[in-house]
């Protein structure tokens, strides 16, 4: 099946209460998918086709916000329209999980795929200091094995997971286990497990307040001192990364997503003609594996980022070498995918 | 002779349990005081404590949730009715209801009411309409009566430049998912106990899952347009319920 | 002959002065304390110097933004 569909029957397998979307290209197949599997009629699952991506975050941020499993799933323009939401859900330490399969930008850009929305995703993306865990799945197995991942740790952490795909992965047709199927959670379970969630004050406890407001900057500073906390334990404990071939490597490329899958190809052809390279591929990219490729670059002689943009992960694997050894980008823009010889090429050209 | 008839069993009237002894931030005779306590009577009676979820606007009632001991969510600027649709399609039983003013309901978060409204949404919101923007200082709203000055029409809203005042009352009776769509008002007692009727009916209407609902209550803001509370109700009955006409607007809940 | 009679408490520490409740009482039973302020810096409502004449109508607390007046009502003998 498609990369797409492997994630609307992966959010159904999961137990996942809720979904709220807008249709947008390459990705429009998460929801007809679900309009077709009916959910509502099995698990009890909600589908609902918002009337915009502002208003499928913030009902993610209603349903987060009622300790719910929700997700919502988009494509680049429309990822940028949530970032408020976003930022809202990460100030009010809310757990959903959010997909985008990424097109071509800025702005309206293009349908084809591309990698561009790297520093959105990694970077916070809307407003204050933030961060939302972030997983770059590179086949159709992972884009249905990251949906339980991600709504995991989205409540370990209670912050906003997101899957960070592209038109490749999502419109790409492969074989797929799909993953167990776990019920929906009950009112007991939600009850226990988010003591926090909004659905009714019972006598035994206080009022529960979703919020990210607070006027007092003492206060306010404590609350983002305590979230930096929070992002310091994700950056410690969820760090997830692959390594391909890097044993012998006098070289390694470093690509994630679609990206690593056409780096893989490039290896087998560098390999072929005798240039010992391997391949990094983080998985998380936020938190990003930082010490692993600090490590790895004590052991080669250059990295060269392969990714479907003009440069972005690549200030974090520069950030992680610091200068220990040269690191190089290679990347396509305006939607083109870069065929695995161009990269072989230019990883000729920093040798 | 008072102390005879002060006593519990001669009790007629007090603030509302569920309304806390947290000092409200509003300004001296605000009227979101006055439709915060019906709104926590109504919960009351319909005994719904444990069961109600508000969602709460950005404008003067972004603490609303400090005064009401019922949980909450803070909605970002406008998106309330979407906040609102997911926490009620998640939790059908309870009770979730909105609460927002002029701007958040009717400028900036106008797509989502009417979508939310014309889904059909088993929500009531509860709509503050004062004409201005009270809490970043006095600015012109959409509500904003012509010839009305506010500090970003402070020769009078002239509708050449500024438009006209939007009537999305009017617009949300025109919905096929709205159930009930009624205009109010909170200047006397009669008005005041109106209000809690429509807001009982809202509530109701959306525990039988008739459908969305609109309560629009007319409102004062006295600091904003410059007046006393009491000048400021007598502005309210002269100016504007003569263009935001009070009553049903639409009734099909048959309640 | 039986007579309704009416008294007010005023939470006065919670009241902001608006005055609402005095445009609303019908007897003029409640009135602005005469030149004092509260802990939060308001003026404030207190019984009048006509508070005998209250019903316990509930006026004044109805309109109270702050529901700061808790109303008794009392039916006595004259």
């Amino acid at each position: 099946m498609k990369g797409n569909e492997a994630i609307a029957h992966a959010a159904i397998r999961c137990g996942a209460d809720g979904f709220f979307g807008y249709p947008i290209t390459p990705q429009s197949e998460i929801i007809e998918t679900l309009a077709l599997l009916k959910p509502w009629e099995t698990t009890g699952m909600v589908v609902l086709q918002a009337e915009s991506e502002v208003a499928s975050i913030n009902m993610l941020y209603g349903g987060a916000g009622a300790g719910k499993r929700v997700l919502t799933t988009s494509s680049s323009p429309g990822v940028a329209l949530m970032q408020e939401g976003i930022a809202y859900m990460a100030g009010a330490e809310l757990p959903g999980v959010i997909v985008n399969v990424q097109r071509g930008g800025p702005g309206l850009g293009t349908i084809q795929p591309s990698q561009a929305d790297y520093f959105q995703a990694t970077r916070g993306g809307g407003n204050g200091d933030y961060n939302v865990i972030v997983l770059a799945p590179n086949s159709v197995q992972e884009m249905a094995d990251f949906v339980d991942l991600a709504f995991e740790l989205a409540f370990r952490y209670r912050n906003p997971a997101m899957i960070l795909s592209d038109g490749v992965i999502g419109q790409m047709m492969e074989k797929v286990v799909l993953p167990p199927i776990k019920p929906r959670r009950t009112e007991e379970q939600i009850k226990k497990e988010c003591p926090w969630a909004t659905f009714g004050r019972t006598a035994d406890r206080k009022p529960n307040i979703i919020t990210s407001l607070e006027l007092k900057p003492e206060v306010m500073e404590q609350r983002n001192l305590a979230m930096q906390a929070k992002y310091q334990k994700i950056k410690d404990h969820e760090v997830r990364y692959e390594m391909l071939r890097c044993e012998d490597a006098d070289y390694v490329i470093v690509a994630f997503g679609s990206a690593a899958r056409i780096a893989e190809k490039a290896i087998e052809i560098a390999r072929e003609e005798g240039i010992k390279v391997g391949l990094f591929r983080p998985i998380t990219l936020w938190p990003f594996p930082e010490k692993q490729l600090t490590e790895l670059a004590k052991k080669v002689k250059g990295m060269l980022v392969a990714e479907i943009n003009a440069g972005q992960m690549i200030e974090d694997v520069k950030l992680a070498v610091n200068g220990a050894v040269p690191v190089e980008h290679f990347g396509r823009l305006g939607g083109i995918v870069p065929e695995p010889q161009e990269i072989v090429e230019n990883l000729k050209k920093m040798m | 002779m008072n102390e005879d008839i002060i006593s519990p069993e001669n009790l007629v009237y007090e603030k509302p349990k569920l309304m806390n002894d947290t000092p409200m931030h509003y300004c001296a005779g605000c009227s979101h005081g006055v439709v915060h306590k019906l709104v926590a009577e109504v919960i009351e009676e319909m005994g719904m404590e444990e069961k109600t979820v508000g969602v709460c606007p950005v404008g003067c009632a972004v603490f609303a949730y400090r005064y009401l001991d019922i949980d909450w969510q803070e909605a970002a600027h406008g998106r309330a009715p979407a906040v609102a649709t997911a926490i009620k399609r998640l939790w059908p039983d309870r009770l979730v209801f909105t609460y927002q003013g002029d701007g958040d309901l009717a400028c900036i978060g106008t797509c989502e009411t009417i979508h939310a409204l014309n889904r059909g949404e088993n929500i009531p919101i509860i709509f503050i309409n004062n004409a201005i923007y009270g809490m970043t200082g006095g600015q012109m709203a959409p509500t904003t009566l012509i010839g009305q000055k506010t500090a970003t029409c402070p020769y009078g809203r002239d509708s050449k430049i500024h438009g006209y005042p939007l009537k999305i009352t009017e617009l949300a009776a025109q919905l096929d998912g709205t159930c009930y769509v009624t205009r109010q008002s909170v200047e006397t007692v009669a008005a005041i106990r109106q209000t809690k009727k429509a807001i009982r009916k809202a509530f109701e209407a959306s525990m039988h899952g008739k459908g969305s609902s609109l309560v629009e209550v007319v409102s004062t803001c006295n600091s904003g347009w410059k007046m006393s509370p009491v000048k400021a109700n007598e502005w309210l009955e002269e100016h504007m319920l003569e263009f935001y006409h009070k009553g049903d607007l639409k009734d099909t809940t048959g309640l | 002959m039986s007579k309704i009679k009416g008294a007010i408490v005023v939470n006065t520490d919670r009241c902001k002065g608006c005055g609402l409740c005095i445009a609303a009482c019908p007897k003029q039973a409640i009135a602005m304390a005469d030149k004092k302020v509260n802990v939060s810096g308001y003026p404030y409502v207190e019984p009048s110097i006509q508070a005998d004449a209250c019903t316990g109508c509930k006026s004044c607390a109805i309109v109270c933004p702050d529901g700061c007046i808790t109303v008794y009502r009392k039916k006595v003998e004259e």
